[in-house]
């Protein structure tokens, strides 16, 4: 632990190549290292990033009252950046003059370090030995199996309750994920953002949705706490997105045919790659866009994957006109919605 | 000034410069198609007329003599003055080259000849009218509704705070900060493009109004924690740490183990 | 040092420290301590000293945030969301945001210094990297730091996941996806981490305490642990005169190396604080309450888990598949294996190395990155992997920024994922082939001089002058391990994996550029030597 001021001696000195080490290159000094004006000087600088340290201090409480924070954004900014501003220039003061003084004013001669080797030396190793060695024999551990193997199975078994503990984290899944809350004769309702309340609800008929449009949907009910505990919970899986397509566009297997309207469609808007709402609706290609993953779907096909990392369709809700011509649910989806998950096909 | 300062060290500065550029030379223009528009609604038989010759010189190639379509566009009977009113006045039609979409340039009809077009194509077949101006008035809606509704209709294409996005296959959502309030209207009544339309009954026009104050409100507002870096989110954050972050604690680094001379 | 009576003010402070807690041996230890002085040896300090900025906002913060997910009706000055109905944490963020005094200050230096950590955390470790200095003894140290880099991922993604903001949760809602893609428990773990069904009440609680409590103390356990390490093992030096394996030279800790990292702590605390007053970051009152139905167009995670996003994005749909009707969704969960393999052949490089080179020594002048040409190349092969990824996390804002399809950018990113790494692998090495055969060359025939001579029958040459000694050592003594054919083990046989490490070996060293050797450069200057006669004859005239 030894250090020099100097180039280090013969055992520093090492070949390599066939080269001989040259040692440090001698000390060049500073200005500062002999003239004392530039010393002076050296000194001054210090001492004013200091002082300039202080001024930002001080000026961060100045600006604290000076610009306060008011209802504007405006005043906001001017609060955040000029006591932040404070708050630099109190901080680079200090570690800036700190820099200048060890740079200019402390030596900045070589120090040399010897490594040591980083095992002990071989007497401590040997005792180090000995005392293992004398704990394995006064404790028995190696001679007694019995113990020893006992101790490890109650180790191992011991975090056996801390499962069951966490078990309360949350309730077992059911067929949860395999349910919305649409069903027969739900209406079609339009997405304020947020949880609309029951009074606040607009259903949509269906002769306003025009060829292009696209209107983002939730169930009917969704708000009434009758309904349900958790109503984000439900709009994570009931989120719809409702489109008109020219009818002669679209490509509908005939088992589905019946499941659309004169060309108004409806599908889950949640992602099946990871569960992004899947929005962006193009009305001219009928793509249909996640902004997450850039999963592509094709609406006139039933949301087939056209592109991206998704592999399902989008689940299709079967809908229909009721008799006031509003747009109601035939059923809930008949799949789940969403990501993958293990029991998908067997809830 | 303090909206200049924000974009500065944004990536598509030249971009919004020239756009900047554009709403000097425009922004007289936007004031004339805004006092215009309720001049549109009573249109003249010469103006018909006019816009009838206009259509005739710059339209009919694509479009069809008689606006029904050809091959090369769509037909124009029934999309009313307010399609014309935004492609045309955002210079967007005429189409200069065929591309994944119209971009937007300067416009190439003056605020006179384009509510002559406009009133030519409403006079084929009724369509969405250029709105009124008491729905235009942002100071009247409310952002807080008009931003539950942008966040479900428009977000996720034009980004929360309508910085713009990707679609796809080459095209994509526009920013929105320099769009006029006329125009966000007419294109979200219209569907320009690949828009959804988004009609009275699907947005009422005091919902279109709420979405224009939401707009105005999150583009205007001096951004209280500073610059912007492009409204882009942690993508533009991640550039910047280690761009300029680390770029600087290199620097300061670098300063600090040099010797001194 | 209590035998004789302390008259100055630092002897009697000492004094009576030393009578309490015996600080001498301390002092005397460490107080002379050598580290050496290099720019790239800072990084790493950067990284501590942006966690202990992070630690000291983020407690303020604690004090003001609510992690509950109750709602309420803003009612603050952001005007876009008056009399909306918004969680307790978003709105305690969008308080600290707005309503508390300096609170916006703060939070930016939180989440920047945040970003700042992982940053200078992984330059650090590419420095570390590149130049070697994992190697033995210190392959533990470099675990450490791996793990440091996985608890720092795992810190920022708790964090961004707290304000229930709509960025915040759509990011969480593809962590659901993830889980759930998980095969057998993947539901079940789901259920139990957000107390039921995406998103319920649960989650934020959750991850604050694990933001705030368990992932913070492990990442200063495990910085304590790097940094008695590094006392341990002393720091490693770059080759250069007078530097050898068995000494380490530079500036004391007291007083200059105090001074100077006392000093660069205030300069990245300044710096961070800079960042803080001028740049927004994360502004959630921007994105809105989380809503499952709404996202944003360029919905991203923060830079660090943004090469995980970006896989998921480049992976295509078939993926997966069905057995049995039991779904194997490998286009989500590979992502998993993939940040795993990464992980894991960072864990195990440094004993690959050792195994693949027989090189169980130890190490403690670092390689010049050009001298290992192989295990750069595989760095710079890494780098190119991790950057594709995360170019690819952003490939929607590509394509619009340079008008291209996005598509068109996934095929590319798809592309660059098998290729990009094999390209840069061949590249770096040629690259470093080259600066070593230009080494080789200034070591043997000098430095270029600009003087150009003719000499009598003609011909024209550029004088080159001989290095000087500190210079030639530099860039001629270093250690150039080779390939070790298969050799057989105590049994007399040679194994299988001997057999696999020889051929992994001819191919780490091929195409090696060996070291200037003193004979070579004798023989070099006697055939020189002629020349600079004849030279000294002409330059005479």
């Amino acid at each position: 632990m030894t250090s020099k001021d100097h180039s280090g001696g013969g055992s520093q000195l090492e070949e390599l190549n066939g080269f001989t080490n040259p040692g440090l290159p001698e000390h060049k000094p500073r200005l500062t290292d002999s003239d004392p004006r530039a010393q002076k000087v050296a000194e001054r600088q210090v001492a004013l990033w200091f002082l300039l340290s202080m001024i930002g201090t001080i000026w961060f409480i100045v600006a604290y009252f000076l610009f306060p924070l008011e209802e504007s954004m405006e005043s906001i900014r001017l609060h955040t950046m000029f006591v932040g501003l404070g708050a630099t220039l109190a901080m680079f003061g200090i570690g800036a003059g700190a820099v200048l003084w060890a740079k200019n004013l402390m030596s900045d001669h070589e120090g040399i370090d010897e490594r040591h080797d980083i095992h002990g030396s071989e007497e401590d190793q040997a005792i180090a030995l000995e005392i293992l060695h004398q704990a394995n024999e006064e404790s028995g551990i190696g001679r007694r199996p019995l113990i020893r193997n006992t101790l490890i199975a109650a180790l191992a078994l011991a975090p056996l309750p801390a499962v069951l503990v966490f078990r309360d984290l949350g309730p077992l899944p059911g067929n949860t994920l395999h349910h919305t809350i649409w069903d027969k004769g739900v209406r079609l309702i339009q997405d304020p953002g947020g949880i609309p309340s029951p009074e606040s609800e607009r259903p949509i008929r269906a002769d306003e949705v025009t060829i292009g449009s696209a209107y983002h949907v939730l169930p009917s009910g969704i708000g009434d706490h009758e309904n349900t505990d958790h109503p984000i919970n439900e709009k994570a899986k009931a989120a719809v997105l409702l489109m008109r397509i020219d009818p002669k566009e679209l490509k509908e297997d005939p088992a589905r045919k019946d499941w659309s309207h004169d060309g108004i469609v409806a599908y889950s808007k949640i992602c099946t790659h990871v569960g992004c709402p899947v929005a962006l609706y193009e009305h001219q290609t009928h793509h249909l866009l996640c902004p997450c993953h850039q999963s592509t779907f094709d609406v006139t096909e039933h949301c087939k994957v056209i592109f991206g990392p998704a592999k399902r369709p989008l689940p299709q809700l079967p809908i229909t006109v009721d008799s006031e011509g509003y747009l109601v649910a035939q059923s809930d989806f008949p799949e789940p919605v969403g990501p993958t998950f293990w029991e998908i096909n067997h809830p | 000034m303090k909206l200049l300062a924000d974009r500065r060290r944004h990536p598509m500065a030249l971009v919004v410069l020239l756009l900047v550029g554009l709403l000097l030379t425009g922004g007289a223009y936007a004031l004339f198609t805004q006092t215009s528009s309720a001049k549109a609604t009573t249109a003249s038989a010469s103006d018909i007329e006019g816009g009838k010759k206009l259509f005739a010189a710059n339209c009919a190639t694509c479009h069809g003599l008689n606006a029904e379509g050809t091959r090369n566009g769509p037909s124009l009977v029934g999309v009313g003055a307010a399609a014309v009113d935004f492609q045309v006045g955002t210079g967007r039609m005429p189409l200069q080259a065929n591309g994944p979409q119209a971009p937007q340039k300067e416009p190439q009809f003056n605020d006179e000849q384009t509510a002559q077009l406009a009133a030519y194509v409403a006079s084929l077949g009724p369509g969405p009218a250029i709105p009124e101006d008491q729905y235009l008035d942002a100071s009247k809606g409310d952002p807080a509704a008009g931003g539950g509704l942008f966040r479900t209709n428009c977000a996720m294409c034009h980004n929360v705070v309508g910085a713009g996005g990707a679609l796809t296959r080459g095209k994509f959502a526009p920013n929105l900060s320099e769009v006029s309030d006329k125009h966000l209207y007419e294109a979200m009544q219209t569907g320009p493009q690949n828009m959804p339309i988004f009609n009275d009954a699907n947005l009422t026009p005091e919902d279109k109004r709420d979405v224009i104050a939401y707009v105005n409100e999150v583009t205007d507002n001096p951004s209280p924690g500073g610059f912007k870096l492009g409204s882009l989110g942690p993508v533009a954050e991640g550039l910047f740490v280690w761009f300029f972050g680390l770029g600087a604690v290199i620097a300061i680094t670098v300063w600090l183990s040099s010797r001194a001379k | 040092m209590s035998t004789t009576q302390p008259t100055t003010a630092i002897g009697k402070a000492a004094n009576f420290t030393e009578n309490r807690v015996g600080a001498s041996v301390l002092v005397r230890e460490f107080g002379r301590k050598i580290f050496p002085s290099h720019w790239s040896f800072m990084l790493g300090e950067v990284a501590l000293y942006s966690f202990v900025i992070v630690v000291l906002s983020g407690t303020f913060l604690t004090f003001f945030f609510h992690p509950a997910m109750g709602e309420l009706h803003y009612e603050g000055p952001w005007v876009p969301l008056r009399g909306v109905e918004i969680s307790e944490a978003y709105n305690s963020t969008l308080a600290i945001s707005f309503e508390i005094r300096g609170g916006l200050f703060i939070r930016q230096m939180h989440h920047w210094g945040a970003l700042l950590f992982v940053a200078a955390l992984s330059i650090h470790m590419l420095r570390v990297f590149f130049t070697g200095a994992f190697r033995r003894p210190r392959e533990l140290n470099w675990i450490v730091g791996v793990l440091l880099l996985i608890m720092g991922m795992a810190a920022g993604f708790t964090g961004y996941s707290l304000p229930d903001d709509l960025l915040s949760g759509n990011g969480l809602r593809i962590i659901d996806g993830i889980i759930k893609s998980l095969p057998l428990v993947g539901t079940y773990v789901s259920f139990f981490l957000f107390g039921g069904e995406f998103p319920g009440i649960d989650i934020v609680s959750r991850l604050y305490t694990l933001h705030i409590m368990i992932v913070p103390a492990l990442i200063i356990a495990l910085i304590g642990v790097h940094l008695v390490f590094v006392v341990v093992h002393k720091h490693t030096q770059w080759p250069g005169a007078g530097h050898t394996e068995k000494n380490v030279v530079g500036e004391p800790v007291l007083p200059t190396f105090a001074a100077k990292g006392g000093g660069f702590f205030f300069l990245i605390f300044g710096l961070l604080s800079l960042i803080s007053a001028l740049f927004t970051i994360n502004p959630i009152w921007n994105y809105g309450p989380y809503d499952p139905s709404p996202v944003s167009a360029g919905t991203q995670p923060d830079w660090y888990i943004g090469w995980a996003d970006g896989y998921l994005r480049i992976v295509p749909g078939w993926f997966e598949f069905y057995i049995a009707g039991w779904p194997i969704s490998f286009n989500i969960n590979s992502a998993l294996v993939v940040m795993g393999g990464v992980f894991v052949a960072m864990f195990v490089y440094p004993f690959f190395e050792a195994w693949l080179l027989k090189d169980h020594r130890e190490h403690h002048i670092l390689d010049r990155p050009r001298n290992n040409p192989t295990r750069t190349a595989i760095g710079v092969a890494g780098i190119i992997f991790y950057c594709n990824l995360w170019a690819a996390a952003s490939g929607d804002l590509i394509a619009v920024f340079f008008h291209m399809s996005l598509n068109d950018m996934i095929y590319i990113f798809r592309f660059l994922f098998f290729f990009g790494p094999i390209i840069g692998y061949m590249i770096t090495k040629r690259m470093c082939i080259g600066l070593q055969r230009k080494d080789r060359e200034l070591a043997l025939h000098g430095r270029e001089t600009a003087q150009i001579i003719r000499l009598p029958h003609g011909e024209f040459l550029e004088r080159h002058e001989a290095l000087p000694a500190n210079k030639l050592w530099k860039i001629t003594a270093f250690e150039s391990p080779q390939y070790v054919p298969a050799e057989p083990n105590a049994d007399g046989k040679i194994t299988g994996a001997e057999k696999l490490r020889a051929r992994l070996s001819r191919f780490f060293f091929e195409d090696r550029v060996a070291p200037v050797s003193k004979q070579e450069l004798d023989a070099s200057h006697h055939d020189h030597h002629e020349v600079g006669s004849t030279d000294q004859a002409q330059i005479g005239h």
